[in-house]
């Protein structure tokens, strides 16, 4: 969903930095380029990816910041920051933020798409600030956490994007991260996409007809008109629709719970491929659709 | 309906006959805590004896169902009477924990601490709270830690333990090891030397220089006193870590990696086992969740499906129904046929494709609904236990 949203942006004409949270390389793959690093590296005309790297971010932060000459003085620097982050909880937290802050600020780029972890994950990022402030009452963090804080709490330059799947778990953990959004952080969630929604099969009177159709006596008029067994191919589509309609339930709910002002987006399944370009593509292009661009 | 396959002749029914721990793992999302309840509900019934399940987040339905809302910490008995309603006998007993990680650290807090006023000095330490709350490794451990604590009790013959939802499923296997580690880091010492002690000169440190630019003194301060006083545990918690680590790699703990067939989580999955592996740590069964039937997988299906989208409008003319509807439902049915054959294709070839191989590859359908009650448990745990 992050590399589609990047691609839907850069097709529209923005410059976009994407960003792997998790250093597993997943994101550049979706342009088809090799796994990426700190430095932001050009994967498709107007899109760049970085992998978050919190130890890189440190050495930035040091020498942009603080102008302090790299390792030398510090001693090993991989050791204590290690040792640091471990410590002081937030630390990863904060200076993951801080980059992602800093790259906007800094406006190489008009939109930074972040592939974010795991969603309690994502709330102690977004939260990171703030908890530092609180931690935290003077020194140079406590300055540099107020810009960031400037950045993630205007709507108009950060917005949270759900991401979901019409599915139990994912749904009540969608509709928890949202209370914890408002409640945790000072960011906003501008959307939630609902991804891989089952195709709606049939009409009301369709389904009466397909109903009939299953019966003994018509299965096997059409069994003898193909000339094979129709059976796995009708139970194939039962299956479909009730699948799609114990989903259904669910996207009920998280439509029924979410604040009414936070849009939802579906994004259909797509059954031919799974990941690369070519999905990303068709994913953007439903986005369009859904956004009405 | 039900797809099955053993690798090699083994299932995880004799798998759990013989072991006392079994600890579900793999990404999130494909239902592990699900399988991990349906799994120890299977060995209730079977096996009988007292069969625990430490959960971490069961779907709110499934966990209304078994009544394990608010249960919190303690441990709970499934009564007999959710069995029967399912219509099983269960030949033992089923127990369910859920982890809080805030209250299970206070606990090991207050085992650990020398004296009270340590323990109330820990309790209050703005860090600690954070510490124990929001940092995410902290679940890691403390899941672990409650699976030692249980398992030393002797209650249970077996425990089935559902792992956090974490960042890597690796923090999980590490978290003891670095919990021990950083208890005697070298570094932590170090750093709180100049609280500890007048003697050194603090602006002689480039280090302490540094450290204080960036994060403050009252902080650096705040750092201090808390692990002055984690000091004071210092020899209880790196023991209890050491244990923990030994408990995982016995004879006696296997794992179930969980994955669905989808291509991201199975990676995940696979990498997983493969880490098992390399730690010599047992990589009991893998289960497969919410795989597609085999039928979808049927040449001759998918050449009647094809014929029906093709001659629709034929097969519609020799049926009763009103062709309006008929025609463009028939192709409806057949290009959805069509396209979960696809899926359940690639399905199967990752399936075959998957490495390493564990001993039991176990498969479970994908359930129409969604599982919310013991019955399902059972349904589901049927599918994948022989």
């Amino acid at each position: 969903m992050t590399a589609a949203l990047a691609q839907l942006a850069a097709q529209r004409g923005k410059r976009v930095l994407a960003c792997d949270i998790d250093a597993t390389g997943g994101l550049a793959a979706m342009f088809e380029a090799g796994p990426s690093g700190f430095e932001p590296t050009q994967v498709a005309r107007s899109i760049s990816v970085m992998s978050m790297d919190t130890e890189a971010s440190l050495r930035e932060y040091l020498k942009i910041q603080l102008r302090i000459p790299l390792a030398g003085r510090i001693g090993p620097l991989a050791k204590v920051f290690d040792f640091v982050a471990t410590a002081a909880p937030g630390v990863r937290e904060i200076l993951t933020v801080g980059k992602l802050c800093w790259e906007v600020s800094e406006g190489h780029f008009d939109l930074v798409v972040v592939d974010a972890p795991a969603s309690g994950h994502v709330v102690s990022q977004l939260g990171a600030p703030q908890a530092m402030n609180d931690l935290v009452k003077v020194g140079q963090i406590r300055t540099q956490t107020d810009w960031m804080l400037d950045i993630l709490s205007d709507p108009g330059q950060t917005g949270v994007v759900a991401v979901t799947t019409p599915e139990e778990m994912p749904v009540s953990e969608t509709l928890e991260l949202a209370a914890r959004i408002a409640d945790e952080t000072t960011a906003q969630l501008a959307a939630v996409v609902v991804n891989r929604v089952l195709p709606e099969l049939f009409s009301t009177p369709e389904e009466a007809v397909f109903e009939r159709l299953r019966e003994p006596e018509l299965s096997s008029t059409i069994s003898d008109a193909v000339g094979g067994d129709v059976g796995p191919v009708l139970e194939a589509a039962r299956l479909a629709v009730t699948m799609r309609r114990s989903r259904a339930v669910h996207l009920r709910v998280l439509q029924e719970r979410l604040d009414p002002r936070v849009p939802v987006l579906l994004v259909p399944y797509i059954f031919t491929r799974v990941g690369g370009l070519r999905s990303t593509r068709q994913v953007a292009s439903s986005l369009a659709d859904e956004l009405g661009l | 309906m039900t797809t099955r396959s053993d690798a090699h002749g083994g299932s995880l029914d004799r798998l759990l006959a013989s072991k006392e721990i079994a600890v579900t793992c793999g990404p999130g999302g494909v239902g592990k805590t699900t399988v991990a309840a349906a799994v120890a509900a299977m060995a209730a019934c079977h096996h009988g004896g007292r069969v625990l399940v430490l959960t971490v987040d069961p779907a709110k339905r499934l966990a209304d169902a078994l009544g394990l809302q608010g249960i919190g910490n303690t441990e709970h008995r499934i009564p007999d009477e959710l069995f029967r309603e399912a219509g099983v006998t269960p030949r033992g007993e089923l127990w369910a924990a859920m982890l809080d990680t805030q209250a299970s650290w206070d606990a090991l807090i207050e085992r650990h601490a020398p004296d009270r006023r340590t323990k109330e000095q820990i309790l209050a330490n703005p860090l600690y709270r954070n510490l124990a709350g929001r940092f995410v490794q902290s679940h890691d451990y403390i899941a672990v830690e409650r699976l030692f604590e249980i398992h030393a009790t002797g209650d249970y013959d077996l425990i089935v333990v559902d792992t956090p939802p974490s960042r890597h499923a690796l923090d999980f296997l590490d978290a003891p090891k670095r919990m021990a580690e950083f208890f005697s880091s070298r570094l932590l010492r170090w750093l709180i030397v100049p609280y500890r002690s007048r003697l050194v000169n603090f602006a002689s440190r480039p280090f302490y220089q540094v450290a204080d630019r960036v994060l403050g003194t009252q902080f650096l301060a705040d750092i201090a006193e808390f692990f002055i006083l984690f000091q004071s545990m210092h020899t209880g918690f790196v023991e209890r870590a050491d244990g923990v680590v030994r408990l995982l790699s016995d004879r006696r703990t296997t794992f179930l990696v969980v994955s669905t067939l989808e291509s991201s989580p199975l990676g995940e999955a696979e990498l997983f086992a493969g880490e098992l592996v390399k730690r010599h740590l047992h990589l009991g069964a893998v289960v497969l969740n919410r795989t597609l039937p085999d039928y979808l997988r049927d040449p001759q299906a998918g050449a009647v499906a094809r014929a029906l989208g093709e001659r629709a409008e034929e097969i519609a003319g020799r049926l009763p129904t009103d062709p309006a509807l008929t025609v463009p439902l028939l192709r409806e049915v057949a290009e959805s046929f069509i396209n979960f054959g696809l899926v359940a294709r690639r399905e199967a070839e990752q399936r075959d494709e998957l490495a390493p191989t564990p001993d039991v590859l176990a498969s479970a359908p994908a359930f129409e609904n969604d599982v919310s009650n013991l019955a399902g448990l059972l349904s589901l745990g049927e599918t994948i236990w022989g």
